[in-house]
């Protein structure tokens, strides 16, 4: 979150600070979901949603959200957040394998 | 077969199989005692994570708490499960890669400060004792109730089964009895939930059933439900914030339950038995999918369940009095002071008939009992009103105990599915209670002997060191079990507000900020802790009146308090932050470190250096 060290992006920038940038922005992404689905809907919006009810059924909709709704968003956010984070793990693994490669051609 | 017979043979099998694993998982070094040698596959440690996490109070108690409180009962979903959101994506796989043995730590190393080892390790200890006395208690009701063994014997076998399994494997031998434990105690929870949604609904599923119409009344389950609670007082069940607690209230102690989770040591040291962060990512998603199976669920038990309380109680005479409430009557869980009229009445108003023991020894309830007899012979002339002392006890209602429990039995269903749910909570209060110990075992012996006391400990001596505490854990938690103390449930409380203020927003800010130093994390944790203990003991047990923050006109719930704990600590750390010197080099790199990917650096292998 206190990154200001880092140089602005160019391509030579270093594959990690990229990697950090990209994890805290997916990270408060899911974070920002997370907070509206569980402590919004579920709570503040409560009394409000309950006017309606969920399609066709008899849960009136803030209720849903409280004991329902939130967990499997949940549930959701986290595999979201492994199968993306995973696949920047990868991927920074290449690029860094990548400018090894080069700087090693590069000084031979 | 009746149904004691039906649950020896079901307690027996899965103590067994525990024991089985246990010998097969037996371990010889600290690394597969504390960690279980780091080569448990994900979806193996989610299952774990998730019997571990999934204590008596979720199996047992929760549903019984959403049944009584409603809508308000969602805090407790919406807590534990999101709370597991901010430690998959805030502290697990980061803790994972830091590559240590336990919380404290990561505490210590970070914040290079013995003192901060130390707090981490005191707040450990406490929240863990907390836990583990609840799920002692756990297994003394399950056993008084099915097996009519004496509490005390029960506790004594369950304290024997926890210690031959968790000195043998360790970490190791726990996890995969935890997976066994899981599989018993989501299939005992979802069975009957099932059975009791096809018979009320006609929907198998009972997560649709909970929102469809009732079989032959072509009216939807919850508006049925909720005309039968505003008929008898009670209020809505499904509408928010009309019980004791206001929006502000059900959004603090949400939150609070949130970044408790987050913090809770023995959840936290699941992810370091994984081989790397990318199976510790995966493990999260695991773990709550599986602990969803049993959250998504617990509503709908927690819905038929009062709908069956409060249809098969009221206007019941006493020869109508459904079979279930005279098996549970004899524990004390449940009682009925009938006003003289000869029909039961459970309400929310003056004329309830419907009790709890309590805490109330047997000569006490005996005595309420005969004076109360009394007062309905002479017509109020001699004697005292029993209902109107219990109500003034707070012992309105039957305990939310039985809820899960007396279930099956309410709906009528088969003998052996009520024997099988009682094997059910014994596994779901046993595999956290394993868990917990090891917490305490790795925190006395690992955090406070090996780390602070004595460095120079060989790898026998800590191995044998960690067996004997969990011994001596053994002991404790069991006399907590055999003697509750009173106040359980407000310790509770305290464990996930301590949890809030002391170890999330630290590790959190450990991890994301490079900046925070020694000082002002000690003061931050140290504030957090004094506030929110400071509240709690003041508020719950010297009757001082609740603060209002210019909120909430009712005054912060105790249980709410964590939050305000929680944003105390970041404000303190980070206030401080600017006036002390950064970490060191040596902590810049463990940080490096941590954020980074395996393999992505050839860095030193945090395992395998000098100082471990």
């Amino acid at each position: 979150m206190k990154d200001h060290s880092a140089p602005p992006a160019s391509a030579d920038v270093d594959p990690h600070v990229l990697y950090w940038r990209k994890n805290l922005r997916l990270m408060i992404g899911l974070l920002i979901i997370w907070a509206i689905a569980g402590l919004g809907c579920g709570v503040l919006w409560a009394d409000f949603l309950n006017e309606w009810s969920l399609f066709d059924t008899g849960y009136p909709l803030g209720f849903w959200f409280a004991q329902q709704g939130s967990i499997l968003i949940f549930v959701l956010l986290i595999l979201i957040y492994a199968v993306a984070m995973n696949r920047l793990d990868r991927r920074l693994k290449q690029s860094v394998a990548e400018r090894k490669r080069r700087k090693a051609e590069a000084d031979a | 077969m009746n149904i004691q017979i039906w649950t020896y043979l079901f307690v027996g099998l899965s103590f067994g199989l525990y024991l089985g694993i246990a010998w097969w998982s037996r371990v010889r070094d600290t690394q597969g005692f504390y960690v279980a040698g780091r080569g448990v596959p994900a979806a193996a440690n989610g299952m774990a994570t998730a019997a571990d996490w999934m204590s008596a109070a979720s199996f047992i108690s929760m549903a019984g708490l959403i049944s009584t409180m409603g809508y308000a009962g969602g805090v407790y979903l919406m807590g534990w499960t999101g709370g597991f959101v901010l430690l998959a994506l805030l502290i697990a796989p980061y803790l994972r890669k830091f590559g240590q043995y336990t919380v404290p730590d990561f505490v210590g190393d970070r914040f290079e400060s013995q003192i901060a080892r130390l707090v981490a390790v005191v707040c450990a200890i406490f929240i863990s004792f907390t836990y583990v006395a609840g799920q002692m208690r756990g297994v003394g009701v399950v056993f008084s109730r099915f097996l009519e063994v004496d509490v005390t014997v029960g506790v004594l076998i369950g304290m024997v089964i926890v210690f031959m399994y968790a000195t043998l494997g360790g970490m190791k031998g726990i996890t995969w009895t935890q997976v066994a434990q899981y599989w018993v105690l989501i299939t005992a929870f979802l069975v009957p939930a099932f059975a009791i949604s096809f018979k009320l609904t006609g929907t198998l599923l009972p997560q649709a059933g909970l929102g469809a119409e009732l079989i032959g009344e072509g009216i939807f389950f919850f508006e049925k439900l909720n005309q039968i609670q505003e008929d008898l007082g009670f209020g809505s069940y499904t509408e928010p914030f009309l019980g004791s607690w206001d929006k502000v209230n059900v959004f603090c102690v949400t939150l609070a339950l949130m970044a408790g989770t987050a913090g809770l040591p023995h959840v936290i040291v699941r992810f370091y038995t994984v081989k790397n962060p990318e199976a510790a990512r995966w493990s999260g998603f695991w773990a709550l999918l599986f602990i969803a199976a049993l959250y998504l669920t617990a509503p709908a038990v927690a819905g038929f369940a009062r709908y069956y309380m409060l249809e098969g109680l009221n206007g019941a005479t006493e020869e109508e009095l459904p079979g279930w409430f005279q098996s549970w009557e004899k524990t004390g869980l449940i009682l009925w002071l009938d006003d003289g009229d000869g029909v039961v009445r459970y309400s929310a108003g003056d004329d309830n008939e419907i009790f709890r023991t309590g805490s109330l020894g047997v000569a006490q309830m005996a005595d309420i009992a005969r004076r109360h007899q009394q007062f309905v012979d002479s017509g109020g002339e001699r004697g005292v009103d029993g209902r109107k002392v219990l109500r003034e006890m707070g012992l309105s209602g039957p305990d939310r105990d039985i809820i899960v429990l007396a279930t099956p039995e309410m709906a009528g269903l088969a003998e052996w599915i009520i024997a099988f749910v009682a094997a059910g909570g014994l596994a779901a209060a046993l595999s956290t209670a394993s868990g917990l110990l090891l917490v305490i075992s790795s925190s006395v012996a690992h955090d406070l002997y090996y780390r602070i006391l004595k460095p120079t400990a060989g790898e026998k001596e800590r191995l044998l060191v960690g067996r004997a505490v969990i011994g001596v854990a053994v002991v404790i938690a069991g006399l907590f079990g055999i003697y509750p103390p009173g106040f359980v449930s407000e310790v509770v409380a305290f464990a996930f507000g301590l949890a809030a203020a002391s170890f999330f927003p630290i590790i959190v800010l450990g991890i994301f900020s490079r900046r925070v130093g020694t000082i002002p994390a000690i003061c931050g944790m140290l504030s957090g802790i004094v506030f929110t203990a400071g509240y709690i003991i003041m508020t719950v047990f010297m009757d001082m009146p609740l603060w209002s923050f210019g909120f909430s006109e009712q005054g912060i719930s105790p249980q709410a308090i964590g939050t305000f704990g929680m944003l105390l600590n970041f404000a303190v750390t980070l206030g401080l932050t600017p006036w002390f010197k950064r970490p060191s080099e040596r902590v810049q790199e463990l940080i490096r470190q941590v954020r980074e990917p395996e393999d992505s650096t050839p860095a030193v292998e945090i395992e395998t250096s000098a100082e471990h």
